[in-house]
């Protein structure tokens, strides 16, 4: 090697070290590999969590949620509270203050009316947007000045960070999306599939299903960022060799929701080329218990609160189940890294974390046969407990995935020691989880006795998780199986704890009453929660500075993300 | 013959019509949903609105009405359109079929994947065929020869290994352990000189490979029995009593012949290799038709699955078609009118 050679990598390596900022675009292309491709751009008509990610790059929100899950100011000042003022002691508006030097890709300025059109465009009732939740209760949007957003909600919201904050539902551009309020929203192809954002980067082709080229914003806030260049986000293929494709071949640099069986992943990341990382959120993958009765013969009434589940509904059963799941033979043999131990329905954030069902932690097959003993149950000449009758027999039921077949395998043995007969079935994901009222085979109906899959909520407040398990909230006939209340568990004392809860400021207070719903849920036998799930990902061992994050878009610091020479 | 083509056609129309309800009846009865793969954080009751919004409320029977008219009146209009650069008047108020996932016009898509499935499959399938040609004949002259064993032999394993071994096997050892191939089709790659040229033959390179030796597997033992066939006819041995060289006997006059049978199983291949694709396009993320298909099933966005199911029944029947019109051009015994 040449001395000036040595000299000039050594120069360019201290630069590194003292981590002075590149100018924009210094770094190049940065190749992204997300296994589901993008379809739209528009996160507010998005069909899944791959579109939001898209969209991240170029969108933005007022504010978003780090790592930790804390939120971070992006488009405002300053996160609005009661202490500064910005949230009213009534707890019914809260107003943001835009910063007023953030420009839109094209060059023209943001303002409230932008911040105002875009929770317009979402609440219009015929535009079929998917975070319309996220607008529950929002009475008025005002832009009471240029820089100045307040929203009124109809009734006090102790957690008023629901509209424009996270990656489902950033700020889009008026001037853009004007003609495409309500029924006229799928006829703008151009705006969903190129809109204007205040993010890093902006669209320069979109393939939709296939490939999103963009390059850095060149009205982008910080004049030194994004690092890189361009950035190509490809889809298409599969989880395990979108890894391959980072870890191995080293052909991209960033690949999404890494859903591989984890020895494969180790053996991909012995390579060297990447680094597999994850990280928690709230997700918990569970089995949700049917406390009603699914038996066939009821024909119309099936499911339904009227008829109790014959065996489900005795608590002893239920803790003898879930006594006798290894977790950790679960989380090794599905999961890895990716996954950890829980016995809570709410396993973040840390403050909301129960600790009054650990014992479900160390499974116990003698304590579990004993309780099942005690309550009568007893073993038949085929080993299958039973008692007046009813047989332990379960008919168990999840998405077709290798790692929740293989779980429902490893589960079915440890449910045999103790006397309980299972039978799988798996169901195609898109009919499991899809809301099509005349099938048979939807989360909602529950025409099993246990499901299992995954469920989470969007940021770092858990007030509308746990409301979904109000008696209101059950499927049945009557709402044409709407409802979140899937294991059909009812309590007057955890519908009170709720309605506290809507009343509840103290931050507190808040997560006393969150572990307190988790608790009644899991004595009830309502749920037996497995598995704390991350999301994993994989990225170059050249890229620095992703901090991979489950509270938001992963892509949330693209903008700080940087190649290593 | 044009009146028999003419006649061919008209009689089309009823089956395709017949073909599009069957597809339509059997997506509607197909239990999947739009907004099964939404993150479930989203409530129940805005599910509900989504499927409002994309009409899933309406019945079945107005659904493939409207269906209809998009894409038999209303698309065709647009091309047209398109192409012509006149406006034919109220193009508002013309709905086009639009996918659900993408909320962009079916056809636009298909449009922006056909380049790609053309150049990969057709590539494969030209090559395909130009393998099997030689394989063919020389199997059938020298029959039992060590060519012709080794010639069954890969067109055995060509034809019973599936291609997403092959094209797994290929990723492993030249993306993998050589890393001399890409393992990602990248789409948006432009072809400007002789470096990205060179690109594009490396990144084709594997997917053409997998599917050619699928293809050439299958046509090359169709043409070896056709010219065994052939081979000891009486014109044959006439040919060969009047002094033709051998050369001529076997690749004028046999190989003719022979071709007959081959040249409808090339035509009738086409569409099949096309829907066929569909797995080496997932593997290499060639993101054309045939992906863009799965992922339409994937999303339960069922315009784009039926338009595209649809346009899958209107090549196998065009080419059936062309195959039957082409046996009459190469077999003069053959007559239609």
């Amino acid at each position: 090697m040449r001395l000036e050679t040595i000299l000039a990598s050594a120069a360019a390596l201290s630069i590194a070290a003292t981590g002075a900022q590149a100018e924009r675009g210094a770094d190049g292309q940065l190749n992204l590999l997300y296994w589901q491709a993008a379809s739209i751009l528009n996160p507010y008509l998005s069909g899944g969590t791959k579109d939001l990610e898209a969209a991240s790059l170029i969108l933005d929100p007022l504010a978003n949620y780090d790592e930790a899950g804390n939120m971070v100011p992006v488009l405002v000042t300053e996160i609005p509270t009661i202490e500064n003022g910005g949230v009213s002691e009534d707890l019914t508006t809260i107003t943001w203050t835009l910063r007023d030097d953030i420009l839109w890709s094209d060059g023209t300025p943001l303002t409230a009316e932008d911040v105002k059109f875009s929770a317009e465009y979402c609440m219009h009732p015929d535009g079929g947007c998917n975070s319309a939740a996220k607008f529950t209760d929002v009475e008025s949007v005002e832009a009471v000045d240029v820089q100045t957003v307040r929203i009124t909600f109809s009734v006090p919201k102790p957690f008023p960070y629901g509209p424009l904050v996270g990656a489902m539902s950033p700020v889009i551009q008026r001037a853009q999306f004007a003609d495409c309020l309500g029924e006229k929203a799928t006829a703008c192809t151009e705006a969903n599939f190129n809109p204007i954002g205040t993010g890093p980067f902006r669209v320069t082709e979109f393939k939709a299903n296939d490939v999103v080229t963009l390059e850095a914003n060149p009205n982008y806030r910080d004049p030194d960022k994004p690092a890189f260049a361009t950035v190509v986000f490809k889809g298409g293929g599969d989880a395990a060799s979108a890894a391959r494709a980072v870890l191995e071949t080293g052909e991209f640099d960033y690949a999404w929701n890494l859903q591989v069986e984890p020895e494969i992943l180790d053996a991909m990341a012995a390579a060297g080329k990447g680094t597999v990382v994850s990280s928690f959120g709230p997700a918990v993958e569970r089995l949700v218990v049917n406390l009603s009765d699914p038996d066939p013969s009821l024909g119309e009434a099936r499911s339904t609160v009227a008829h109790p589940h014959p065996f489900l509904t005795d608590p002893a059963v239920t803790r003898a189940l879930s006594l006798a799941i290894d977790r950790q033979i679960l989380v090794d043999a599905g999961y890895g890294s990716a996954g950890k131990v829980t016995c809570n329905i709410l396993p973040a954030p840390e403050m909301m974390v129960s600790t009054a069902n650990d014992w479900c932690m160390t499974p116990d097959v003698d304590e579990a046969n004993r309780l099942l003993d005690e309550a009568g149950w007893v073993r038949g000449a085929d080993g299958v407990r039973e008692k007046d009758g009813v047989r332990l027999s379960i008919l168990f039921v999840s998405s077709v995935n290798s790692v929740r077949q293989g779980t429902q395998a490893l589960v079915k043995q440890m449910w045999q020691a103790i006397g309980v007969e299972t039978e799988l079935r798996s169901i195609d994901a898109s009919v499991f989880f899809g809301s099509d009222p005349s099938s048979p085979d939807t989360i909602q109906k529950f025409y099993a006795d246990i499901e299992m899959y995954t469920n989470t909520f969007d940021g770092t407040d858990p007030e509308k998780y746990m409301a979904n398990w109000q008696c209101g909230e059950i499927p049945s006939p009557e709402n044409q199986w709407v409802g979140s209340n899937i294991p059909r568990f009812c309590s007057e004392q955890y519908d009170a704890l709720v309605a506290e809860m809507g009343k509840t400021a103290s931050l507190e207070e808040r997560a006393a009453l969150a572990r307190r719903m988790n608790d009644l849920l899991i004595a009830a036998g309502a749920f037996i929660p497995l598995v704390h799930r991350g999301d994993v990902s994989a990225h170059a061992a050249s890229i620095r500075g992703v901090r991979m994050n489950s509270w938001d878009s992963e892509l949330w610091n693209v903008e700080d993300w940087t190649r290593a020479q | 013959m044009l009146s028999y083509t003419l006649r061919r056609l008209a009689f089309a129309v009823p089956t395709l019509l017949a073909i599009s309800f069957i597809v339509f009846a059997i997506l509607d009865l197909a239990p999947n949903d739009p907004t099964g793969s939404l993150p479930l954080t989203i409530p129940p009751e805005v599910r509900a609105d989504i499927r409002r919004q994309l009409g899933l409320d309406q019945p079945m029977p107005v659904r493939y009405l409207k269906w209809c008219v998009q894409f038999f009146w209303n698309e065709p209009l647009a091309l047209l359109e398109r192409w012509t650069g006149v406006s034919l008047g109220a193009a508002e108020g013309r709905l086009r079929v639009i996918s659900w996932s993408t909320r962009a016009p079916v056809l636009d898509l298909i449009v922006e994947r056909l380049p790609q499935t053309l150049w990969v499959i057709g590539m494969s399938y030209v090559i395909g065929v130009l393998i099997a040609l030689p394989i063919g004949v020389i199997s059938a002259y020298r029959q039992y020869s060590w060519f012709d064993q080794l010639g069954t032999f890969v067109s055995m394993v060509g034809y019973s290994v599936p291609t997403f071994f092959t094209g797994l096997l290929l990723i492993v050892a030249f993306s993998i352990k050589l890393q001399w191939l890409p393992s990602v089709y990248d789409t948006g790659h432009r072809v400007t000189d002789w470096d990205s040229f060179w690109f594009q033959v490396r990144q084709m390179l594997m997917p053409v490979a997998v599917l050619a030796l699928y293809n050439a597997a299958q046509i090359s033992r169709f043409l070896r029995a056709s010219m065994l066939d052939n081979m000891d006819q009486d014109y044959v041995r006439t040919a060969r009593a009047k002094g033709l060289r051998e050369r001529a006997v076997v690749w004028v006059h046999v190989l003719r012949n022979s071709l007959i049978p081959v040249v409808t199983v090339i035509a009738l291949g086409f569409p099949q290799a096309l829907g066929g694709a569909v797995i080496t396009e997932q593997i290499f993320r060639i993101n054309g038709i045939g992906q863009l298909l799965i992922q339409g099933v994937y999303s339960a966005d069922i315009p784009l699955v039926q338009t595209l199911t649809f346009l899958f029944a209107v090549m196998i029947v065009l080419f059936n078609l062309v195959a039957d019109l082409l046996y009459a051009v190469l077999d003069p015994r053959v007559r239609y009118d």
